[in-house]
């Protein structure tokens, strides 16, 4: 039998990546401390050519290749693009805080990069195999980063509750995943969609499966009751750290749900729909009121991402193409205005001083009014008030669920980010309307600067137009399903 | 006499290590090794159920995922003895209680 060579089109931004990432890896060894830059300089390049290479290659026809175990298509490009814009802002934020703290060198780079690959591997991934591996090429990376500040006892013991609750999840999937290929028979997500609806099989183990894939799932995203590691992690972890494992891997996490809940698992749709309403509630609840007690920023913005997760998933119970487009966008919108918070965190922290108390916030306005206006505008975006991205993110999840008929999920969650806009606007008082506790001057560098104003406009401006980005997350779900 | 080993019985044994695994987590206050050793436990219960089905289906397709399974729990076994060796230089103490730094 001849050996055919597959495909490789589909997979060149990964392989691409792959390259560079040895290439840093190696050039990285002959570097002085004080060359670190070319390192950094090197990794947002090896960013930039994925993101030409993604670019060039765009197009809304579904490619499969490596025998249909991976996928290319308008959403994997899409949430991939944005997934290298939020890597290269997570590394320009970062630059100055792992600078001052002796985290500036060849590992944090390359690590970074080796999750994006992860991340990428799991966007594209149709088949158990490569869900699998990606998710660990993220977690693996994720783990070791969290350890990266070896003296902290905080962040080795985040690092340790993140390995161990990661691999419990990793744990549950693959039981999962165990369980539906005992049932199926198949490897293959769109092979299990069509197993399942052709083969007589047995539902209880079906279910048994897409239990345990929810709840590993749901560990994850850190939607509640799976949220547990999620504060600590975002406390403990250096700032830098914490504004990665925010951001980018909730993409990753969103693309993973879709391909498997609705690309392999949509025949069971009226199964999980059910457990997801229990997750969503529960996380929009837990979320919303457990950050109120929250005296540090980077936990409540823990408790915060909770919430913002529990919307995501009220945008998949509407099982239909309006609420699977809406839940991206709400993602897309999500990472914006995370990457924009924690980036101020990590512009106010400086050598032996970390901005994460609330109080380390009172006065902002007279210090630096700038940092302070793109501040509220972030506030206001995850409280959800026009005209922010936020306010049409949330406006979006809440019609698609109320077009399927869940009025009384879309009451809960409005009244409980009622409850949550609270705490968002606690920081704007403690911003405007109180006297500094401390008066050093918050000295911005030139690129963060920039890049934190283009971040806090752009949730202004893509609250005001919408449309763009919403009409892509629609034109995105509509080719790839 | 013979026994006939049907697949119901290596998919309870499954069952039976994996929630010995799950309870090790939560359960153990003591050792953050035994964590490790739980973790391992489950994913090797995962790679019984694979087998186990892929042997009962004639499909070689699952056996190809033990292979991965237990590739990755090596290397992730490899970063979790470095996170303990790490987290024992800083709070010279490996007990699950000690670890309460974060809370709330």
């Amino acid at each position: 039998m001849a050996f055919l060579s597959p495909d490789f089109s589909p997979a060149y931004p990964e392989i691409f990546l792959l390259i560079m990432i040895c290439i840093i890896m190696l050039v990285d060894l002959f570097l002085d401390n004080d060359q670190r830059y070319f390192t950094f300089i090197l990794s947002l390049i090896s960013l930039a050519g994925c993101a030409v290479i993604t670019f060039v290659t765009l197009s809304s026809e579904v490619q499969y290749t490596f025998s249909g175990m991976f996928v290319d298509d308008l959403m994997s490009d899409s949430l991939k693009l944005m997934v290298y814009l939020t890597v290269a802002l997570v590394l320009i934020y970062s630059r100055n805080y792992i600078r001052v703290r002796g985290m500036f060198k060849g590992e944090f780079f390359s690590l970074s990069l080796f999750a994006t690959l992860g991340m990428m591997v799991m966007i594209s991934a149709s088949h158990f195999i490569v869900f699998y591996l990606g998710l660990e090429l993220l977690s693996l990376s994720l783990y070791a980063m969290v350890a990266l500040q070896r003296d902290s006892a905080l962040a080795t013991e985040a690092a340790m509750k993140f390995f161990v609750l990661g691999a419990l999840a990793s744990g549950f999937l693959l039981y999962g995943m165990s369980m539906i290929y005992g049932a199926t028979g198949e490897l293959h997500t769109s092979k299990i969609a069509e197993a399942i609806q052709t083969k007589t099989i047995d539902h209880q183990v079906l279910i048994i499966g897409l239990v345990f894939i929810v709840a590993g799932l749901a560990f994850k995203l850190s939607a509640a009751p799976f949220h547990m590691w999620a504060p600590d992690v975002y406390q403990g972890s250096p700032t830098a750290v914490t504004l990665f494992i925010g951001s980018a891997p909730k993409l990753a996490a969103f693309g993973f749900t879709i391909r498997l809940l609705v690309d392999g698992l949509g025949a069971l749709a009226a199964d999980w729909q059910g457990m997801l309403i229990i997750l969503a509630v529960a996380s929009m609840a837990i979320g919303n009121i457990v950050a109120i007690m929250q005296t540090n920023i980077k936990r409540m913005l823990a408790y915060s991402t909770i919430s913002h997760m529990g919307f995501v998933l009220l945008g998949f119970i509407a099982v239909d193409h309006n609420g699977y487009s809406s839940a991206m966008f709400y993602v897309i919108a999500y990472v914006l205005m995370t990457v924009g918070a924690f980036g101020i965190i990590m512009i106010l922290s400086r050598e032996g001083f970390e901005a994460e108390n609330l109080s380390d916030y009172k006065g902002l306005n007279q210090r630096n009014p700038w940092l302070a206006l793109i501040m509220m505008f972030l506030m206001l975006s995850m409280a959800g008030i026009p005209p922010m991205i936020g306010f049409y993110a949330k406006l979006s999840v809440l019609q698609a669920i109320v077009n399927t008929g869940f009025i009384w999920l879309a009451i809960t969650a409005v009244v409980l980010s009622l409850i949550g806009a609270f705490y968002y606007l606690r920081i704007i008082k403690l911003m405007y309307f109180e006297a500094p506790e401390h008066n050093a001057p918050v000295l911005p560098s030139f690129d963060a600067k920039i890049l934190i104003s283009i971040n806090g406009l752009a949730v202004l401006i893509t609250g005001i137009f919408p449309q763009a980005l919403m009409g892509l997350s629609l034109q995105a779900i509509q080719t790839s399903m | 006499m013979k026994i006939l080993v049907s697949l119901s019985h290596y998919l309870i044994l499954a069952a039976i290590l994996f929630s010995i695994g799950v309870i090790g987590i939560f359960l153990n206050r003591k050792n953050v090794i035994i964590i490790l050793m739980s973790i391992e436990l489950m994913l090797l219960a995962v790679n019984i159920n694979f087998v186990a089905f892929s042997h009962f289906l004639q499909d070689t397709a699952g056996q190809i995922f033990v292979f991965f399974i237990l590739t990755v729990a090596a290397a992730e076994a490899a970063i979790g003895l470095a996170i303990l060796v790490v987290l024992f230089r800083n709070l010279r103490t490996i007990n699950v209680d000690d670890l309460s730094e974060l809370k709330g």
